[in-house]
């Protein structure tokens, strides 16, 4: 992580090991999460994050390792002694109670008196914008209210850590985006440390501070946002986290930190290697679509970048995010450049010829993942 | 106008069609008998072949403590029954709505049918082959010198109950396990990560969410048990005291069939208080609770 000065972590993960029967769900994963933070793990579905949340949550027992939470051990601890609340996927409302009785719920079972517990809820509704709908029904409530329902019944306990099981999946994409700042914002204001999981870059690159990328068990890189876009440390978080272009060939020559890669087809691209690779090894290339630049003549494209023709597959509408697909001409492999916002572009016909270049520098090429 | 109309008729000739089996059997076999028992309960014998309106019947039974004695013995016996029935039924559910995994669920709903091959007479008798004096259980007793001698198992009113539960623990299995089933596990995960023991979740989570099927489970084992014959007859003997066999007593021993109809009538009113008792104790309603079992 970041060299910040050394903050009190509130959740440490040592080496913990999930093993089903025929696979091994977390495969001894080691990290720590700093007070405050918004923690994110982002990885595909079936890549063991839930498993990892449950193991925190207390759902599930890790078969080797250690969880520690607020400094505590949490080994043989039921989650219903654990500083750690859940949003459920499905935010698991209480639909026999209103939404007064949902917040005070964990107050209840902690004894907590009738009237000081109904006062903390009204409190804590407050202040996630829901003051007064205590008394009602959680069927009554829109996806949103619903969303920060759930998150004001597991922030009322004040947990040491809150654990969000992709809570904006249900949501249509609109009140997504929404949500996502709400989110940040109330994270901001109560100061708890959120571990999220998503299976989503976009909101895992918003929201965080730091991102775990996670893929079979394990963690593939674990940083900034900013680290995991500008500087993916595999192929696999390059071609996870953000737009790509992906481009497998074999290295062919390698000169300093870049190296040569040819494509199947024939074609020659020029790439940062992220490690050392030798002549003749397999490899993948990463080229974001905004890296490349676009002209109608070689003159136009910036100089010293090695050019290339393609010609336009077609045009992706998509206001401040087009982008034109194009195949390169002699080997018609396909790739993508996002368009500039002057509009300049906007009259590309399908078909026409264009040329275009990326800065070799901030292309990036890994060994190829063993198949 | 006449064009659309046609089919319409024609939609609503079919309905009718498809409806009057149901409606026929509806009216000829349950309205009109029961039409004819409620002019019987409220006549009297006054000489040969003459009859007369009066509310004797009704009288006798408020007038005989015996009579008194067996309805209330009934109704406080089914209701004991009922609530041993959903005591065992409720793990029992629980199990093959969340815990079975798989083709194990059915296969155990299946194992509670089972018994239900084989008819109500058969299977009583078998309890009484367990049961009585010389059957298996007491003759196993002695034998392994827990008692003395072999012990009457049967007659008791604790044997009727065993009987009445026994016969009526599918009625409440099946309503419970589609109670379970439609419970979300995350409701019960969601409230054991905000700290309620399994007994605060059954209490605030499971109960509420289940409470229709409970309901309807606890109607219908109530009303198969009052107006049960065989098994207390059978498994309980002249000790039985049920009040069906006094409505049987009246109608086939005695041929008094207005003091029957009275018992009948008297039975009905019974079954429909408690329904109606334990819609208002639990605060809902019939329609919610027959939609849900």
């Amino acid at each position: 992580m970041s060299a910040a000065a050394p903050a009190a972590a509130d959740l440490e993960v040592r080496a913990v090991v999930k093993r089903f029967a025929d696979h091994t769900a977390v495969d001894s994963l080691t990290f720590s999460v700093t007070r405050g933070s918004f923690f994110s793990i982002l990885g595909p579905s079936g890549c063991g994050k839930t498993t990892l949340l449950r193991m925190i949550a207390g759902f599930i027992q890790p078969d080797d390792g250690d969880i520690v939470i607020g400094g505590r051990s949490m080994a043989g601890v039921g989650p219903n002694r654990r500083p750690v609340n859940m949003v459920f996927q499905q935010l698991a409302l209480f639909p026999m109670m209103s939404v007064g009785e949902n917040v005070a719920f964990g107050l209840a079972r902690r004894g907590v008196p009738r009237a000081e517990r109904l006062r903390r809820a009204e409190a804590m509704l407050e202040r996630v914008g829901l003051g007064g709908a205590g008394g009602k029904r959680v069927d009554e409530m829109s996806g949103g209210q619903r969303q920060r329902v759930a998150i004001a019944r597991s922030l009322v306990l004040e947990p040491t850590l809150l654990l969000l099981d992709e809570p904006l999946g249900a949501l249509d994409l609109k009140l997504r985006e929404h949500m996502k700042i709400e989110l940040k914002q109330l994270q901001a204001a109560f100061g708890t440390t959120f571990v999220y999981i998503t299976h989503d870059q976009s909101e895992a690159l918003v929201l965080s501070d730091h991102v775990a990328v996670m893929n079979r068990g394990r963690f593939e890189q674990l940083g900034t946002p900013q680290e995991l876009y500008y500087a993916p440390a595999t192929a696999f978080v390059a071609g996870f986290v953000g737009a790509n272009n992906r481009i497998p060939g074999r290295v062919t020559a390698a000169e300093g930190a870049i190296a040569e890669v040819v494509t199947a087809g024939g074609w020659t691209v020029r790439a940062r290697m992220s490690a050392p690779l030798a002549a003749g090894a397999a490899a993948e290339a990463f080229v974001r679509p905004e890296v490349a630049s676009l002209g109608r003549s070689p003159g136009e494209l910036p100089p010293g970048q090695p050019a290339h023709v393609g010609l336009v597959e077609s045009l992706l509408f998509d206001g401040a995010n087009s982008a034109v697909l194009l195949r390169e001409r002699a080997t018609r492999f396909e790739f993508r450049i996002a368009l500039p916002q002057t509009g300049r572009y906007a009259d590309l016909k399908v078909g026409e010829p264009v040329h275009f270049s990326f800065d070799p520098e901030r292309a990036v090429c890994y060994a190829a993942p063993a198949a | 106008m006449t064009g659309a109309a046609a089919p319409r008729l024609q939609a609503r000739l079919m309905l009718g069609l498809m409806l009057a089996p149901p409606l026929l059997w509806l009216f000829a076999l349950i309205v009109l008998p029961h039409v004819d028992l409620a002019v019987l309960s409220f006549r009297e014998r006054l000489g040969p072949g003459e009859y007369g309106r009066s509310l004797e019947q009704y009288r006798t039974f408020f007038g005989e403590p015996l009579y008194w004695h067996v309805f209330v013995r009934t109704a406080v016996m089914s209701a004991i029954a009922t609530l041993l029935t959903l005591l065992m039924a409720f793990p029992v559910a629980w199990t093959i709505a969340k815990l079975a995994r798989g083709r194990l669920g059915a296969l155990l709903l299946v194992v509670c049918l089972l018994p239900f091959w084989v008819s109500e007479t058969v299977r009583t008798l078998g309890w009484m082959i367990l049961l009585r004096e010389s059957g298996v259980l007491p003759q196993l007793l002695y034998h392994l010198g827990l008692t003395a001698a072999p012990v009457e198992l049967l007659y008791h009113d604790a044997t009727i109950l065993v009987g009445l539960v026994y016969t009526s623990l599918l009625f409440m299995v099946v309503p419970l396990v589609n109670s379970f089933e439609s419970l979300d596990n995350s409701l019960i995960e969601a409230a054991y990560d905000l700290g309620a023991s399994g007994f605060a979740i059954l209490r605030e989570i499971v109960i509420p969410h289940a409470k229709p099927g409970i309901t309807a489970g606890c109607i219908v084992v109530f009303m198969l048990t009052l107006g049960n014959y065989l098994t207390p007859n059978l498994l309980g003997g002249k000790n039985s005291q049920w009040f069906t066999e006094q409505i049987y007593t009246q109608f086939i021993t005695r041929f008094n069939w207005e003091q029957g109809a009275a018992f009948g009538f008297l039975l009905l009113a019974l079954s429909t208080a408690m329904v109606w008792l334990g819609l208002k104790l639990s605060g809902q309603r019939f329609g919610d609770v027959m939609r849900r079992a």
